[in-house]
């Protein structure tokens, strides 16, 4: 930084009052006006109250949460989307958030009958239906299990689903904050499938849950023997109640709603269930009039997280692009950048750990001279999906679908580094 | 290995896989079988942890319905007797005619219009299933209330609703365990297994453009002029 020739830094400081962004000043470095005697940063030459005093000692926080710096990053919810807020969804914090892991206390929820709040001791998990064996489980017999450790997404296929007619949503937060990618914690579905022993005609299994809305789904036995979990943990701990504690359904690559939170009951049986789940809702009405049904998998898809609405830029200079991509039929091979609004793209880079149906983070780090952008990711993953343009998806699925839109999206961002939702044609 | 790499092993030893997965014919399904019955190279080991689920206890829980008609419980009940319950147990949130208060779900109208620009997708214009209305009021409704409701009692609410898009036109009809699986609902036959794989193949792109792909492109639409975004105070409202 003290590299950079005086006329940068006025250009800096006009962009910042321009922008409305002076207050974030007051993290940066004090810098001198020219001409003048460049005036040394009290934080530094003036002792503080941090580095008098004795802050809180070990038994003030016995569950750490983020620094008081930090309250802006939360879960938010759009209320007009629903009709209450026990049958509602929030959305993850994308743009205040970094690395591949969604901390557990902003991950999006989804509630169809709000959080059931279950002591584990009180908590059964059921197998029956086309079994050898009907049993119980208690959480205890589940722990007392081989377990495995995972990492994988869960979207929402209703994601961006408020963007399919054009930009809607002034936020990464609302257009694709239906996400979070955690680190479970759980037994393969296929061991408790075998202490029960599935007879030979099982070819869907339903699964329920323990909440008010009784939230129920049929999965495929292939899939379900295939790597489906029974998760107890997230993140290390046990999963949060508003994520299904003490036991939820993991099925990655998948539909968020067919990880069945709170699960106590799976039943097996030779046919779908055509539960209002998959039936009302989680189908794709096309523009012929018919809808697609049992569209489990989601397609690949990426978002730029910064800049965007909520994260505009703040300095010409140096800065850094970020996002995160996945893909439900494998792991990301690459993310590709525009600046320009798709004229011309770059292969981002990716950093951090590439794993099977998880995000992955990419970074662009690029020189801003102020000129307008139009920022845009393609997610391609291992099976040569090449993540579509919302004009391409459109030609397909019209804009009735409601789920499953996973469109480039766009951002302009304006010389003053303010960035918006567009639609560009 | 998975049930599905068995599958495809099976299909190269000459069964002709049809259907993509995971809806299995029952051709594949009896090649499958046999598969499994040959003795498998590790057989699975019991963990032994459990408890056979009795009987009375799978009946409280095993409510699920299926468009076969299986897990139906005995009852019956009738649109006239629904109208009563649904009057009194819904209308808070469904309307008095199954209109919807503010963004509670409509349950009435929406016939033909899964073609329109604003599809209304009700049970009459677009559930499949009858069997399905039964399942979920029996899951989840009341909404605050779940399983509070007696097995007539959600009989007589299905042929209410049911009622409502003329699915059944006479108020006395009897809907019961024995009739309600054989009912047609207006739009049985507007769903299709996904088939992205094959009507989206153009988005496997081998070498997807990086350089001059398109003309400049044009703002077309702008969020902040629609203008319902959370931060903003000009959202619309829900009553």
């Amino acid at each position: 930084m003290s590299n950079e020739p005086t006329a940068d830094l006025l250009n800096r400081r006009r962009f910042l009052s321009v922008a409305g962004l002076a207050g974030a000043g007051a993290v940066l470095p004090t810098i001198a006006q020219a001409g003048e005697a460049p005036k040394p940063d009290p934080l530094i030459t003036e002792v503080q109250d941090w580095n008098r005093y004795l802050g809180d000692g070990v038994d003030k926080r016995p569950y750490g949460v983020p620094s008081k710096y930090e309250k802006h990053v939360v879960r938010r919810d759009v209320s007009w989307l629903t009709a209450s807020p026990e049958s509602s969804v929030n959305f993850t914090p994308l743009h205040e958030l970094d690395g591949i892991i969604t901390p557990s206390g902003v991950c999006f929820e989804r509630h169809h009958g709000g959080i059931a709040e279950i002591n584990p001791a009180d908590h059964r998990l059921m197998i029956h239906g086309l079994v050898e064996k009907p049993l119980v489980f208690t959480m205890d017999d589940i722990k007392r299990m081989p377990r495995v450790n995972k990492v994988y997404f869960l979207e929402c296929a209703a994601n961006s689903g408020m963007e399919w007619r054009g930009a809607q949503l002034n936020g990464c937060q609302f257009t694709h904050g239906m996400i979070h990618n955690v680190m479970y914690t759980g037994v393969p579905l296929k061991l408790l499938l075998d202490e029960a022993g599935l007879k030979p005609n099982v070819k869907w299994l339903m699964l329920e849950g323990a909440d008010s809305a009784g939230m129920n789904r049929s999965l495929p036995i292939a899939k379900a023997l295939d790597d489906v979990l029974i998760a107890f943990a997230m993140n290390g701990e046990a999963l949060r109640p508003e994520n299904g504690y003490p036991l939820r359904a993991v099925i990655p690559g998948w539909q968020g709603n067919l990880w069945v939170k709170w699960l106590r009951r799976i039943e097996a049986g030779d046919q779908p269930w055509q539960t209002r789940e998959e039936t009302s809702k989680y189908t794709d009405l096309m523009p012929d009039g018919r809808a697609r049904k049992h569209t489990f998998v989601m397609d690949a898809k990426s978002v730029i997280t910064n800049p965007s609405p909520q994260a505009p830029l703040k300095f010409k200079g140096r800065n850094v692009l970020t996002g995160v991509a996945w893909s439900g039929r494998g792991t990301v091979k690459r993310v590709d950048v525009t600046l320009d609004g798709g004229r011309n793209w770059q292969a981002a880079r990716i950093d951090g750990p590439v794993l099977d149906k998880s995000l992955v983070r990419f970074y662009v780090d690029f020189d801003w001279n102020g000129e307008e952008l139009m920022i845009q990711s393609r997610a391609i993953d291992e099976t040569g999906y090449v993540q579509p343009s919302k004009d391409e998806l459109r030609k397909v699925r019209g804009v009735n679908s409601v789920y499953h839109n996973n469109g480039i999206q766009t951002w302009l961002v304006r010389g003053n580094g303010e960035t918006e939702n567009v639609e560009i044609g | 290995m998975s049930r599905s790499v068995k599958l495809a092993t099976a299909a190269a030893l000459g069964v002709v896989m049809i259907a993509l997965l995971p809806v299995v014919s029952g051709a594949q399904q009896k090649q499958a079988k046999a598969s499994v019955e040959q003795p498998a190279p590790k057989p699975p080991v019991k963990l032994g942890l459990g408890r056979p689920a009795l009987p009375e206890e799978i009946q409280a829980w095993d409510i699920d319905v299926r468009p076969d008609g299986q897990g139906l419980p005995p009852g019956k009940g009738t649109a006239k007797l629904g109208d009563a319950i649904f009057q009194e147990k819904c209308t808070i949130c469904h309307g008095e005619f199954g209109e919807g208060v503010g963004r509670y779900p409509v349950l009435s109208g929406g016939l033909g219009t899964l073609k329109a620009d604003r599809p209304d997708k009700t049970v009459g214009s677009y559930w499949p299933n009858a069997t399905t209305v039964y399942d979920y009021i029996r899951h989840a409704m009341p909404f605050g209330s779940a399983r509070s409701l007696s097995n007539d009692e959600i009989y007589s609410l299905v042929a209410y609703i049911l009622s409502m898009s003329d699915v059944i036109k006479d108020q006395d009809f009897e809907l019961n365990e024995k009739n309600l699986a054989a009912v047609e609902m207006p739009n049985a036959n507007g769903f299709y297994e996904d088939d992205r794989e094959v009507s989206e193949k153009q988005f496997w792109k081998a070498n997807p453009c990086m350089k001059d792909c398109r003309a400049a492109p044009k703002v077309i639409g702008r969020a902040m002029a629609v203008d319902v975004t959370p931060d903003n105070k000009a959202g619309p409202k829900v009553d």
